[in-house]
């Protein structure tokens, strides 16, 4: 239950700090590019990313299957797309297990293609 | 050549107990004949479809377990592909990610066996940057 009101929140914390990155950065530090997701650097912003942290590593979730529909759920957008990483926290490895059983389920009807036209 | 393929298929909701039951039973003889053998079979009910399939909006989910070679699953998909209430199926081989999982669980007791003194030195080295 937590996990899923995580995700949500740091997605909409995504866009105001990228748009004061970018009116602070001429005047301040010229080329840096204000950092990806890491945020680790904070200049005297306002906002605090919290570090995200991949699902699987903390709550040592191995199996990554199918037929777990519950858990695949929480990384399928509303409109059936997979969550990209930057936007979960997941680790490279998981995400390609992960992104493998979406697929699996897609086929199978456990998870829609696109969206919840029917 | 031993490989462990679950098999999952969709029958179409409308379809009766006993046409299913017959379904699953010729389906166990045929592996059985080409040489394999069933592991389990699982009724997961009906369930809602994420999308129609074939003007379906519920389906039957069965997933049968088998241990057999190649040909085995060939033969069996094309059982479920010319049988008519089979709406759709999907074979998995799942004996390496079972590989893995034991591997992963063996060592995760192996190091569970040894916890006072590295838990202890671990805690201590921990608390020192975290205190800095």
């Amino acid at each position: 239950m937590p996990e899923e009101a995580k995700a949500p929140t740091a997605t909409a914390a995504e866009p105001p700090p990228a748009s004061e990155g970018h009116s602070q950065r001429p005047p301040s530090r010229g080329p840096r590019p204000a950092g990806g997701p890491g945020g680790s650097r904070e200049g005297g912003r306002k906002y605090f990313r919290r570090k995200k942290v991949c699902k699987f590593c903390v709550e040592k979730i191995e199996s990554i299957n199918y037929k777990d529909v519950r858990l695949l759920a929480q990384f399928v957008a509303e409109s059936g797309k997979i969550v990209p990483r930057r936007l979960t926290g997941v680790c490279t490895p998981h995400q390609r297990r992960l992104s493998c059983a979406i697929k699996q389920a897609r086929n199978i009807a456990l998870l829609p293609f696109a969206g919840r036209a029917n | 050549m031993n490989r462990t393929y679950e098999l999952m298929f969709i029958v179409r909701p409308d379809m009766a107990e006993e046409d299913l039951d017959k379904l699953i039973s010729t389906l166990e003889t045929a592996v059985s004949t080409s040489g394999g053998t069933v592991k389990s079979v699982e009724r997961m009910g009906k369930r809602r479809l994420a999308y129609v399939v074939r003007r379906f909006h519920d389906g039957v989910y069965v997933l049968l377990t088998v241990e057999g070679s190649g040909g085995l699953v060939h033969e069996l998909e094309r059982r479920l592909r010319v049988t008519e209430p089979v709406i759709k199926f999907l074979s998995v081989r799942i004996d390496e990610e079972q590989k893995r999982l034991a591997k992963i669980k063996a060592i995760r007791d192996a190091r569970k066996k040894t916890p006072p003194a590295p838990a202890a030195t671990a805690e201590g080295g921990e608390a020192a940057p975290a205190t800095a």
